[in-house]
């Protein structure tokens, strides 16, 4: 527990670093949201080979990681399919009317001082404040 | 052809941040959010450490004329903080609090996520594909009721 927040520090500077990687060399914003979403409506064909470039190193090297880990690494996700499946659409639809998520407008949005970056953080992390209250606290189904 | 090597390293590069700062554990990023409960402060370490480098990074681009394998730097598509974008964060924000899953850890731990990880990317997708039809839907009901699409901080 106690190092927890030097690993959070390091995994955090690594993704700063790919989001900086993929801004200065292709020319991109990495939001995780948007790169999906564009291939998932269509709406970013125009681009597919980029996006699934970048979703499959997404996919395939944390995998190639987990050996390195001495404990199983484990999402420990809610056995709760229905919550689950609620959260998956709340996400989907949301990052998408929102045009972007914590790795768009959290890391690429607030390190320019984009006003809409800045907002929707405070926005998704008031409800997702409020969401853990609910279902945790109040409902007990987390 | 050098697009997409780097778009995979930056993909992978990303992925291993997920993993090694904790974010594909839901515990942590619910821990996180749970300022009722044992907080976490972990995630905070996370966002502050990936805005450094970034910020770096908009530094340089604002000084270079185009990024290294050609065309633009990135724009401000828009500089307003609108119904949609209060509307989706909310949206988004409640659905990560209820299952700690975000985009990026999302696909980042499909390796080993089990069908609960593979039922929220899945939903995940749904909810992408009705996105566009519930933007319809909220600006024809703010239409109806006299307004366009009202700016907050304009």
């Amino acid at each position: 527990m106690q190092v927890d927040w030097i690993w959070g520090l390091v995994g955090g500077l690594m993704i700063g670093s790919a989001a900086a990687l993929y801004l200065l060399v292709n020319g991109r914003i990495m939001g995780a949201s948007g790169i999906i979403g564009g291939l998932v409506d269509r709406s970013g064909w125009g681009t597919w080979a980029e996006r699934l470039a970048f979703v499959a190193g997404l996919a395939l090297v944390p995998v190639l990681l987990l050996p390195l880990y001495a404990v199983e690494v484990s999402t420990n996700i809610t056995s709760n399919l229905w919550v689950v499946i609620g959260a998956g659409l709340l996400v989907g639809v949301g990052t998408r009317l929102a045009n972007g998520c914590t790795s768009g407008h959290g890391v690429c949005g607030i390190s320019r001082f984009s006003l809409r970056g800045m907002g929707a953080t405070i926005f998704y992390l008031l409800a997702g404040g409020l969401s853990v209250v609910l279902f945790k606290h109040l409902l007990g189904v987390i | 052809m050098f697009r997409n090597v780097f778009a995979f390293l930056a993909g992978g590069l990303f992925g291993a941040g997920l993993l090694v700062s904790g974010m594909t554990n839901t515990e942590k990023v619910q821990g996180w959010l749970d300022i009722f409960g044992d907080w976490d402060p972990t995630l905070a370490f996370v966002l502050g450490g990936a805005i450094l480098p970034m910020a770096v990074a908009w530094n340089i681009a604002a000084r270079r004329a185009r990024p290294v394998l050609g065309g633009e730097m990135p724009g401000r598509s828009s500089t307003q903080i609108d119904r949609n974008l209060v509307i989706g964060s909310l949206m988004f924000g409640a659905g990560w609090g209820m299952a700690g899953l975000c985009p990026g850890p999302a696909v980042a731990s499909i390796g080993w996520g089990g069908v609960g990880g593979l039922v929220f990317l899945l939903a995940m997708i749904a909810g992408m594909l009705a996105a566009p039809g519930l933007r319809r839907r909220l600006d024809r009901a703010a239409a109806a009721l006299g307004g366009q699409n009202p700016q907050l901080g304009a």
